[in-house]
């Protein structure tokens, strides 16, 4: 009977906690990446395989309202503009659950991406369960990811560079030597990095 | 005469502020890592926010008023703001004033690269604002990657008490 009871309460602490814990662990690099569908500007859906000139993707979680995303949203733009022509497009998703996060519904998502001229699809991540298995806990937060045959390998995770103010001040470019890296089949040298963001709005319960 | 009164008057209204403003230390890593070794019983909440993050703003005055419930407890709240330096004057003061968060230490850390000193504070912190540390030096430490409620905060703190 009492281990009944502890057991009950157990698990209401467990289900109390989900609304605001980080999901575990989430992709390292080395793990193979869920190739996940979307709906491309022409209004198809469509699978990360399904673009044949694609040797990967710059994955990107970010959102319309947190300022350090706002401050990266240039490097977006031009890590776009340097390697999509290369075959590693990037792909923004912003993961936030836009009843906590004012600023993040998909009619302010599609102004901003229309405002700033985004060369990228933004995704709206509906039931936040890219973030939860990629392991974005903020944003900005960038995977880099390759295909290996019919998969997608993580072979970068973390932050853009070393200066989130000012991108001319930085001493290392995370994505940028990845991809590079990448591209001349050379192992990445810094295939973690880590940043401030603001934390990703979960959705409650 | 009327002259020096205003003066006078004018030199109160200018200092005034000034009394009552916060102060806040710009510091770097190194003098971070020495506030956060504690030497006597004092248990050290740190907690590392920034005006532009929503759920630190929300949650600071808790921070301000656990301290001033626990003063016998030797609790000590040290607030670390990870705004850039440059907003210290324009941001950062005025919404301490506004929030009158008065009795806490307030640092701003004046660190561009995160790769440099984010893993010796907390291994596994993602980078995540905001982020609270309880420190005593017999417990040990203990790192939240979340926000917190007054209760919430009370119920974590009582551990750390007991």
């Amino acid at each position: 009977m009492k281990r009944t009871i502890m057991l009950g309460v157990m698990s209401a602490l467990l289900f109390a906690s989900f609304g605001f814990l980080p999901p575990a662990e989430g992709y390292q690099p080395g793990d193979k990446a869920m190739a996940f569908k979307f709906r491309n500007k022409d209004g198809q859906m469509v699978t990360l395989r399904d673009n044949a000139s694609a040797k990967g993707y710059i994955i990107v979680f970010t959102c319309n309202t947190c300022p350090v995303a706002q401050a990266y949203e240039q490097r977006v733009l031009d890590l776009d503009k340097q390697f999509a022509s290369k075959g590693y497009p990037v792909i923004a998703i912003n993961p936030n659950d836009s009843g906590r996060s004012w600023g993040d519904s998909y009619e302010d998502m599609k102004e901003r991406a229309k405002d700033k001229k985004y060369t990228f699809p933004y995704l709206v991540d509906a039931n936040q369960e890219l973030a939860k298995t990629y392991g974005a806990r903020h944003t900005p937060t960038v995977y880099v990811i390759q295909r290996q045959g019919n998969d997608f390998i993580v072979r970068f995770t973390g932050a853009i560079d070393n200066n989130m103010e000012d991108g001319s001040q930085a001493s290392k470019k995370y994505v940028e030597a990845a991809v590079r890296a990448l591209l001349e089949n050379k192992p990445v040298a810094t295939p973690t990095s880590k940043a401030i963001g603001c934390s990703i709005k979960w959705k409650n319960g | 005469m009327i002259f020096y009164k205003k003066l006078w008057l004018s030199l109160l209204v200018m200092t005034a502020p000034g009394c009552f403003a916060q102060h806040v230390r710009v510091i770097k890593y190194n003098q971070l890592n020495q506030l956060l070794s504690t030497k006597n019983d004092t248990i050290l909440i740190v907690n590392f926010w920034a005006t532009w993050c929503k759920p630190c703003i929300e949650e600071l005055p808790y921070f301000e008023k656990l301290q001033a419930r626990h003063a016998r407890d030797k609790v000590k709240v040290l607030l670390v703001s990870l705004d850039f330096k440059s907003q210290l004057e324009k941001k950062v003061k005025p919404f301490l004033s506004k929030t009158g968060i008065s009795t806490s230490q307030v640092v701003l850390l004046d660190e561009t690269d995160p790769g440099l000193w984010m893993e010796k504070v907390a291994t596994d912190w993602s980078g995540a604002l905001p982020f609270t540390l309880f420190i005593h030096r017999k417990k040990g430490r203990k790192d939240y990657e979340r926000p917190f409620t007054l209760a919430e905060l009370e119920t974590e703190l009582r551990s750390f008490i007991k």
